[in-house]
């Protein structure tokens, strides 16, 4: 056991330089060939396929199974990409439990549905390590489309606006493109620099220029992007951070959960990290779960998530929390932020108020608890942040808080599409991203024809 | 990406993948629903001639045997030939043929063995406007009682009288479809091609009774009690239509006689295992039973994948390729020696190998090396007999490896020669033309 365990507040070097290799490892090993043959075999090419109705991107996958059980592992991943450009992320990161997998016909049956995301990520791998690419641009149409934002929504929209012949050019704010693949998908889903081989594979289409450092509302308007290009597609993710609303909140020691995520996925030297020896995890979400798994992986020795409702509410799914509590995680219910507690300017603790429902809603009972902590991540949500967006022009029509579109994921303005975790109604998903800025694109491409 | 545009004794077709005379080609409704999903042709439904149709029986007319996880690995079935009126068929032929005219469509005829009966129901067909007859001699239930396909299938003579009409009253190309229940296929087919036909195709069903229930006593399926022997179909018999197709193909009569190939073909691969065996096109029936008409998407991109791999242009380079190296048993280079060898890694020590070997074998794997569960090859009693290839359940974990020229074998102890030697010149060989000296 390394020394650093028990190390008192935030600190780095918890454990044995081999245990972060370790922890960070593949969260589902890769299948072999023979594992993928056998896997394969188990799906019954079922009509009209449920799975196939739950992906948001309607990969015809009972096809790209049976090519993989015939031998065509390149022609399995063509039909995952005909329908899913960043098909290999989300085969790592799509919460299959949830979706294709959750209403497999063996689920039904057995309990044990097809692994689909494991087989098309063998699948996707292969073609990607063959260098295969199946997509050949149209002839040029002298059409120029901006894309803001190269996350998994932007990136979609830019492939399939290439295919169609449009010229393409991504803003995108960060300095490497990728969005939340790069920089917040946690780090155990997508290990060895997968995300950045895939913005490659995905622009090696060409005719998309990606320009980094590029931020709508600093350096450009929207009125400035909807002049100079022919369309526009909004692709921004969520920039904001829901607030605890309890006292305290900027002592040093709090901290948004996505900073926090983001920084393991651009360490290059886990070891280098530093984290509480007591960590409290405040949402009930994804990214409160891969918080706290990423803070026990990284050596803290208490981590425990505070979801101010009952586990049904949590919107990280069964498995998500089966891992968590596999990896050490206490997932408490029912208590909410009321107090950050501190000692010599640092995070000491936190209090929290039990909750109840009362009256279908739900409110604080009174009683509090106290639960020690050197350090506490915010992960309540994230929101969309309009500011950028309203320059000079016109307004665009919000919904929720977040941009509102039609069915073809047109804005409120006139050649201005948008998709991805910044509109109204999606799930946030990868693969809803990937399938929004998939399909208005080719809303763009007929605009535009 | 490769060409695999198909032309069949003149017959083209987008891709050689066609639908086999059975259900579903049976009418307009399916075979228009094929066409949608991407298939290459069909041989409509064996029509029969003029009068009240056949009938079928009104209860089960499918058996089945299955693999793991109910995979279906083989069909048996007691249908007859269409029971639908001639003239329904015939507008519906000549309709989806204009409907889609770059698709094959091909008719399957079965009628009694009189000059008349044939020459009529030609006429017939050649007013819709079809690409091809195909001469049903195939049927192995119903239709041979009344002295129709296998029935005629199984005499040779009648086979070529009957393409020879053919021949004489059409100017459509002659498939003839051979029945498998027979002892030498190369005869039916030498009839055939003494006949004039311009291709043969096969197989067609295999008798068989798939089971039988146990508490009735009863061959299944059962009809009030009581069953019959059926045709067998499905990727169970594939093995059997590939010998017979690659016996065919290279009988030094038949020689370059095109064959539609029919049997079990579920994939690309087994189309394409086909056609390295001599095979035009590839003809399926029990796969879309089983899956539907979209599995043709598969077959069609795993064969242009494949080829683009290997680098085959189009069909004609991968037609026939490998006929050369179908041999006769005598002509096997007996000095060619393998031995088995276990991946240690890839092994999971389900002890598959070791009993075959031990208990049926060559006792040449071991089970236990240094008090420790462990298989390993003896190669001193290895004769390279591939069981244990075969009942491997782990793909690749065991290899059969040559021993390369000047190797000691140590089964035999002698060193590996590097001359070919078959058994017709083996010294044990009382028939030997030359004595090994
Ligand atoms: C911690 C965490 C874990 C998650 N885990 C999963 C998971 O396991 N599975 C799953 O399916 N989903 C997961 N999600 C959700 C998923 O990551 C998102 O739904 C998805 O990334 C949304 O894609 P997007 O393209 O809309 O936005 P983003 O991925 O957020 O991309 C938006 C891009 O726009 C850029 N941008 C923002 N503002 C500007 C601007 N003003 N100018 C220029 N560029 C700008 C950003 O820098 C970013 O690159 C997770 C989310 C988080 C936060
Ligand atoms: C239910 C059924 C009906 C069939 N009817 C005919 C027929 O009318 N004429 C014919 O030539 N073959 C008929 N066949 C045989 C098929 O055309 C084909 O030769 C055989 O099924 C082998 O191919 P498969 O293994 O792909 O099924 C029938 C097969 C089945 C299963």
């Amino acid at each position: 056991m390394a020394d650093g365990l028990y190390k008192e507040g935030i600190a780095a070097e918890r454990l044995a330089p081999e245990q972060y290799s370790a922890n960070f490892s593949d969260l589902h090993p890769p299948l072999d060939r023979h594992e993928a043959l056998v896997e394969s075999d188990r799906c019954y090419f079922c009509y009209d396929a449920p799975c196939m109705q739950a992906c948001p991107t309607s990969i015809d996958i009972p096809m790209f199974i049976r090519q993989i059980s015939t031998g065509n592992p390149l022609g399995s991943a063509k039909t995952i990409f005909d329908q899913n450009i960043l098909g290999g992320m989300c085969a790592r990161v799509c919460p299959t439990e949830t979706l294709c997998e959750e209403v497999c016909v063996r689920e039904v049956a057995e309990g044990k549905p097809v692994q689909i995301g494991r087989l098309q990520r063998y699948a996707t791998d292969t073609a990607m390590e063959r260098g295969a690419q199946f997509y050949e641009r149209a002839p040029d149409t002298g059409r120029h489309v901006a894309v803001v934002g190269a996350g998994p929504a932007g990136l979609a929209c830019a492939h399939r606006l290439a295919m169609h012949g449009h010229k393409v050019t991504i803003y995108e704010a960060r300095p490497k493109a990728g969005g939340l693949n790069e920089y917040g998908i946690a780090a155990y889903k997508a290990p060895e620099g997968f995300a950045q081989d895939e913005v490659d594979y995905v622009l090696s289409i060409g005719n998309i220029e990606v320009q980094n450092d590029q931020i709508l509302g600093r350096d450009f308007s929207l009125s400035d992007l909807a002049d100079r290009h022919d369309a526009v597609f909004l692709g921004a993710g969520l920039s904001g951070v829901n607030a605890l609303q309890a006292e305290g909140e900027d002592i040093e020691g709090v901290q948004n959960a996505v900073d926090f995520i983001a920084m393991i996925r651009q360490a290059s030297d886990m070891s280098k990290l530093s984290v509480g020896r007591r960590v409290v995890v405040i949402g009930g979400g994804m990214t409160a779960v891969d918080a706290a798994v990423q803070s026990k992986l990284l050596g803290a020795e208490q981590v425990t998530i505070c979801y101010r409702r009952g586990k049904d509410a949590m919107n990280a799914s069964e498995f998500e929390q089966d891992l968590a509590a596999s990896k050490g995680v206490t997932i408490r219910h029912w208590l909410k932020p009321a107090r950050i507690l501190s000692g010599n300017g640092k995070v000491s603790g936190i209090e929290m108020e039990y909750t109840t429902m009362r009256d279908g809603r739900l409110a604080g009972t009174g009683e509090t608890v106290r639960i020690d902590a050197d350090q506490i991540f915010k992960a309540i949500g994230q929101t969309f942040d309009p500011i950028p967006l309203n320059g000079s022009g016109a307004a665009v029509v919000m919904e929720g808080g977040r941009i509102k579109v039609d069915a073809d994921g047109r804005t409120s303005l006139a050649n201005v599409w948008a998709g991805g975790d910044c509109i109204f109604g999606g799930d946030d998903l990868t693969v809803s991203a990937v399938a929004q800025g998939r399909d208005a694109a080719e809303s763009i491409h007929r605009a535009l024809a | 990406m490769a060409d695999i545009r198909s032309n069949f004794v003149g017959i083209k077709s987008p891709n050689p993948f066609w639908l086999a005379s059975a259900p579903p080609t049976d009418k307009a409704y399916n075979v228009v629903r094929a066409f949608k999903a991407g298939w290459g042709g069909v041989v409509w439904k064996t029509l029969g001639e003029e009068g009240p149709p056949v009938v079928n029986v009104n209860g089960p007319r499918y058996g089945a045997i299955w693999g793991a996880d109910r995979r279906l690995l083989g069909l048996n079935n007691i249908e007859l030939i269409t029971d639908r009126d001639l003239e329904t068929n015939l507008r519906e032929i000549k309709q989806v043929k204009r409907d889609w005219p770059d698709r094959a469509m091909v008719v399957s005829i079965m009628v009694p063995c009189t000059e008349d009966a044939w020459k009529a129901i030609l006429l017939r067909v050649e007013e819709t406007g079809a690409d091809g007859i195909e001469l049903n001699f195939g049927c192995p239930h119903g239709m041979s009682e009344r002295g129709m396909g296998a029935a005629v299938g199984q005499v040779p003579e009648y086979i070529e009288m009957v393409v020879r009409w053919c021949k004489q009253y059409t100017r459509m190309p002659v498939i003839t479809k051979l029945t498998p229940n027979i002892t030498d296929v190369r005869k039916p087919a030498r009839a055939a091609h003494a006949g004039g036909t311009d291709a043969v195709s096969l197989i067609n069903t295999i008798n068989s009774i798939t089971s039988v229930d146990l508490d009735d006593f009863a061959p299944q399926p059962t009809i009030d009690g009581k069953g019959t022997h059926g045709g067998y179909c499905g990727p169970a018999v594939k093995p059997i239509a590939l010998n017979m197709v690659a016996e065919i193909a290279r009988d030094p009569e038949t020689h370059g006689l095109p064959i539609s190939a029919i049997g079990g073909i579920t994939t690309w691969r087994d189309a394409a295992e086909f056609m390295a065996l001599g095979a035009g096109n590839a003809q399926v029936c029990t796969a879309v039973m089983t899956y539907g008409f979209k599995i043709v998407e598969e077959m069609i991109d795993g064969l242009k994948n494949w080829m683009d791999e290997k680098g085959h242009r189009d069909l004609d380079a991968i037609i026939g390729r490998a006929v050369p190296n179908v041999t006769d048993w005598q002509y096997l280079n007996l000095n060619y020696v393998t031995k088995a060898r276990i991946d240690q890694d890839l092994c999971i020590k389900c002890g598959r190998c070791h009993i075959a070997c031990e208990d049926t074998s060559h006792q040449a794997i071991t089970s236990m090396v240094d008090g420790k569960r462990h298989f390993e090859v003896i190669d001193a009693e290895c004769v390279g007999c591939n069981l244990c290839v075969n009942v491997c359940p782990v793909e690749g974990c065991i290899d059969m490896v040559p021993l390369a020229a000047g190797a000691m074998d140590r089964r035999t102890d002698r060193t590996v020669s590097p001359d070919y030697a078959n058994w017709t010149t083996h010294p044990n060989n009382p028939a030997a033309k030359v004595a090994a000296e």
